[in-house]
């Protein structure tokens, strides 16, 4: 990967802190965090093999970046259940199928309260109906309303078009959960909001649909018009495609990784665009976690992630931005609770339940 | 309820023979742990509709288990004794539903953090297993075959890129009667050393005619079952407080002729196959997923000498909802996006037969369907090189031996 990307093993010794490295205080500093709720794996993506799928995250944006090439996830592998283990910083144990907020405090949550935030300062765009209480916890110190609207794109599609049109390959649910849709609650966002918040009107919305081939480029679309209509300090994007695999086909899996490769290009240009965004902007880029072995006789290689082996707890992740040192890679292992502390140390707030460590390389 | 406190009546509800050989090992079921007993009794509950070689392989591992001293039993399950379970884990009837138990001792893994724990304790009980029990080499040795790419003119990129390095690529396969070939092949291994389960031929689409020693498993074939099975998924996730688990436990219980399945036949094959789709992922929607995972079944429950898993084109992909949904309309195929899935499955499927005894003097072979490419694996073909002879599969296929 380091050949291919132009990279270089970095050394764990910063000269300065982020702030006097960009001039750029913590308060002013705005961070998009990208996942990929559907974890790919290395053989599919960095790897010698796999790098022909993922020619804008090799080389664009990693020559850019400062990249970990092991973030350990000791938690469930359920997509939902990790992706709020990723936004509290400490291992959630919520049922993964459930719709249920995640227990300890949200890094949403720390963000508003500590920093005093209003609502439209933070929010999440997610994919399906499962993650519609990722943007609140349930936790009793910090009660409600401190959290991040959420945005459901294929909800709100399927609601702006009543199931009629050609909208079905928008409206792709993950293969893990198409049997259970559980009943929305908490910060949805409504229909009727796109055209008094986000200023979309619900014609325009459907007929740009039209022009998108998955869910994951509604999302990217949704994400575009927040950040031009409030360009929000913290944006979390969970993209979802990917976990097509779970049906066994690879040929989609790798459609969905390239699609995804292609989507967070698409964000970074979007924030070197956006006036608000450009020059003050972090962008972090991580999957939930993999995908199981092809060698492990208890998975089925990359349709699933069951084994709980070392392949499917270990990914990657990539910073960019101003003050991030560019090209350098770490192989010290990170864990994926590291997160939600590091955005607390970049954004000025405390993540005062959080398990997790700041992870110093990117401050 | 714990395991000492097992009695035969709990067992009336096992099948027959299952039942007869739980009471013979009742007084060894009683020193397991509970972390581990559900687990082995989700194996004996099946006995009736095992097939034979996982017959045999139950047998022995129930046979080293009861001639395990106490002393003996405390080390091979200390690492399972530590495993913290809950209460509600014990409350459950674990003897009459142990594949629910199991589910649901997954899932309590996973919350409590311990399923490293269990990996490590499941992973060293299967060597000291294998150790006690040597596991039976095959009578002759295993040949797969994988045929991909059925309806694609060109391939979207080079083929067999995993496999190759294992064997030897031909570049110049005569492809006329190919399928014939491999099916007189398949007949002929099976005439030559016949054995019930032994020899198999799996299609994603309808099968060709093929030797009555051969056990034939269709995703065509399965068709009707796969609309009950659909029906019944739709029916279900339209009733409140339906979640996925539930709805998992209930395809578990699915018996064939509840899905459309005509009663007779062999009761052994029809378990097989409903287990196929209702334990399966993506097998219910894809006819390439079906035949992966089918051909992995087949490989590690039955233990086969022969597979010939023939794949062939899914359907194109749509909103899952859409096709979880029996519909009549015209179904659009992927033949290309299906050869990739099918050169992903073939690799799979070498790795599975891999997995079996006998390893080292196994055969493989995957040909792209009436086109000239094929690669061989074989102990007697020199490994990553390349063939451009003209040749049919015959001929590779009497290289390989």
């Amino acid at each position: 990967m380091r050949g291919a990307a132009g990279v270089a093993l970095g050394s764990s010794l910063l000269p300065s802190s982020l702030i006097a490295r960009t001039g750029i205080s913590a308060r002013k500093r705005k961070v998009v965090v990208v996942t990929f709720g559907g974890g790919a794996r290395d053989q599919e993506t960095f790897a010698p093999d796999g790098q022909e799928n993922i020619p804008h995250l090799l080389r664009e944006l990693a020559p850019q970046s400062t990249f970990f090439t092991q973030v350990v996830n000791r938690g469930i592998l359920g997509h939902y259940v990790a992706t709020a283990s990723l936004a509290t910083g400490v291992y959630e144990t919520i049922n993964n199928f459930a719709s249920l907020p995640p227990e300890s405090p949200t890094v949403f949550e720390y963000f508003r309260k500590d920093l005093k935030r209003p609502a439209s300062d933070v929010w999440v765009v997610a994919p399906s109906n499962g993650f519609n209480r990722i943007g609140e916890s349930s936790h009793h110190s910090f009660g409600s309303g401190w959290g991040a609207q959420v945005i459901l794109p294929k909800y709100l599609l399927g609601t702006a078009t009543s199931g009629l049109g050609d909208y079905g390959h928008l409206l792709r649910d993950s293969y893990e959960t198409p049997l259970y849709a559980p009943e929305l609650s908490g910060n949805i966002f409504e229909l009727e909001q796109l055209e008094t918040i986000l200023k979309l009107s619900v014609e325009d919305f459907r007929a740009h649909a039209l022009t998108l081939s998955s869910p994951d480029e509604l999302s990217v679309y949704i994400v575009r018009q927040l950040m031009r209509q409030f360009a929000p300090s913290l944006l979390w994007v969970t993209l979802h495609d990917i976990d097509i695999a779970h049906a066994g086909a690879y040929s989609l899996y790798i459609e969905g990784i390239r699609r995804t490769d292609r989507l967070s290009a698409e964000i970074w240009k979007a924030i070197q665009s956006e006036p608000e965004y450009a020059g003050k902007c972090t962008l972090i880029i991580l999957p939930d976690f993999g995908r199981d072995s092809d060698e492990d006789a208890g998975g089925n290689g990359f349709q699933h992630h069951r084994t709980g082996d070392v392949i499917s707890r270990t990914t990657w992740m990539m910073a960019l931005g101003p003050g991030i040192r560019e090209g350098v890679v770490y192989d010290r292992p990170v864990d994926s609770i590291d997160l939600v502390p590091t955005l607390g140390s970049m954004m000025g707030f405390t993540a005062s339940l959080s398990r997790g460590k700041p992870i110093t390389e990117i401050l | 309820m714990h395991p000492e406190d097992l009695k035969p009546e709990q067992f009336s509800g096992y099948p027959p023979e299952a039942r007869k050989l739980a009471l013979d090992c009742l007084e060894t079921f009683r020193r397991l742990p509970l972390s581990f007993l559900p687990s082995l009794l989700r194996e004996v509950i099946e006995f009736d509709f095992k097939f034979p070689v996982e017959r045999r392989h139950l047998e022995k591992e129930l046979g080293n288990l009861r001639s395990l001293s106490l002393q003996d039993l405390r080390a091979w399950f200390r690492e399972f004794t530590e495993i913290k379970l809950s209460e509600s884990l014990e409350k459950l009837n674990w003897i009459a539903s142990p594949a629910q138990f199991v589910e649901q001792l997954s899932a309590h893994l996973w919350a409590t953090h311990q399923m490293d724990a269990f990996r490590h304790a499941a992973l060293g009980y299967a060597d000291k297993l294998r150790a006690a029990v040597v596991p039976e080499p095959p009578t002759s040795p295993r040949l797969g075959i994988a045929v991909i790419g059925q309806g694609v003119d060109v391939a979207p990129g080079p083929l067999f890129r995993k496999l190759r390095t294992y064997g030897a690529y031909f570049s110049a396969v005569n492809p006329e009667n190919g399928l014939r070939q491999l099916l007189e092949v398949v007949a002929a291994r099976a005439n030559s050393n016949p054995a019930p389960y032994g020899h198999w031929y799996i299609d994603g689409g309808e099968p060709l005619p093929h030797a009555s020693g051969v056990t034939c498993v269709s995703y065509q074939a399965m068709e009707p079952v796969r609309a009950a099975l659909l029906a019944r998924i739709h029916a279900e996730t339209q009733k409140t407080g339906m979640g996925p688990e539930a709805l998992r436990t209930l395809m578990a219980q699915l018996r064939p002729v509840e899905l459309s399945m005509a009663p007779g036949g062999d009761p052994v094959l029809n378990r097989f196959q409903i287990k196929l789709l209702t334990e399966g992922s993506g097998t219910q929607i894809f006819s390439t997923s079906f035949v992966e995972w089918a051909a992995r079944e087949a490989l590690r429950r039955a233990e086969p000498l022969t597979v010939l898993a023939r794949f062939a084109p899914r359907q194109r992909q749509k909103p899952m909802h859409e096709l979880l949904s029996p519909g009549p309309e015209q179904v659009a195929l992927d033949p290309v996006g299906s050869l990739v899935d099918a050169d992903m499955g073939a690799y799979y499927n070498w790795m599975n037969q891999q997995r079996l005894p006998g390893s080292e003097k196994s055969l493989f072979l995957v040909w792209f369907e009436n086109h000239k490419e094929a690669v061989a694996i074989s102990p007697a073909l020199p490994r990553g090189t390349v063939s451009t002879e003209t040749i049919d599969l015959r001929g590779i296929l009497s290289w390989m031996t």
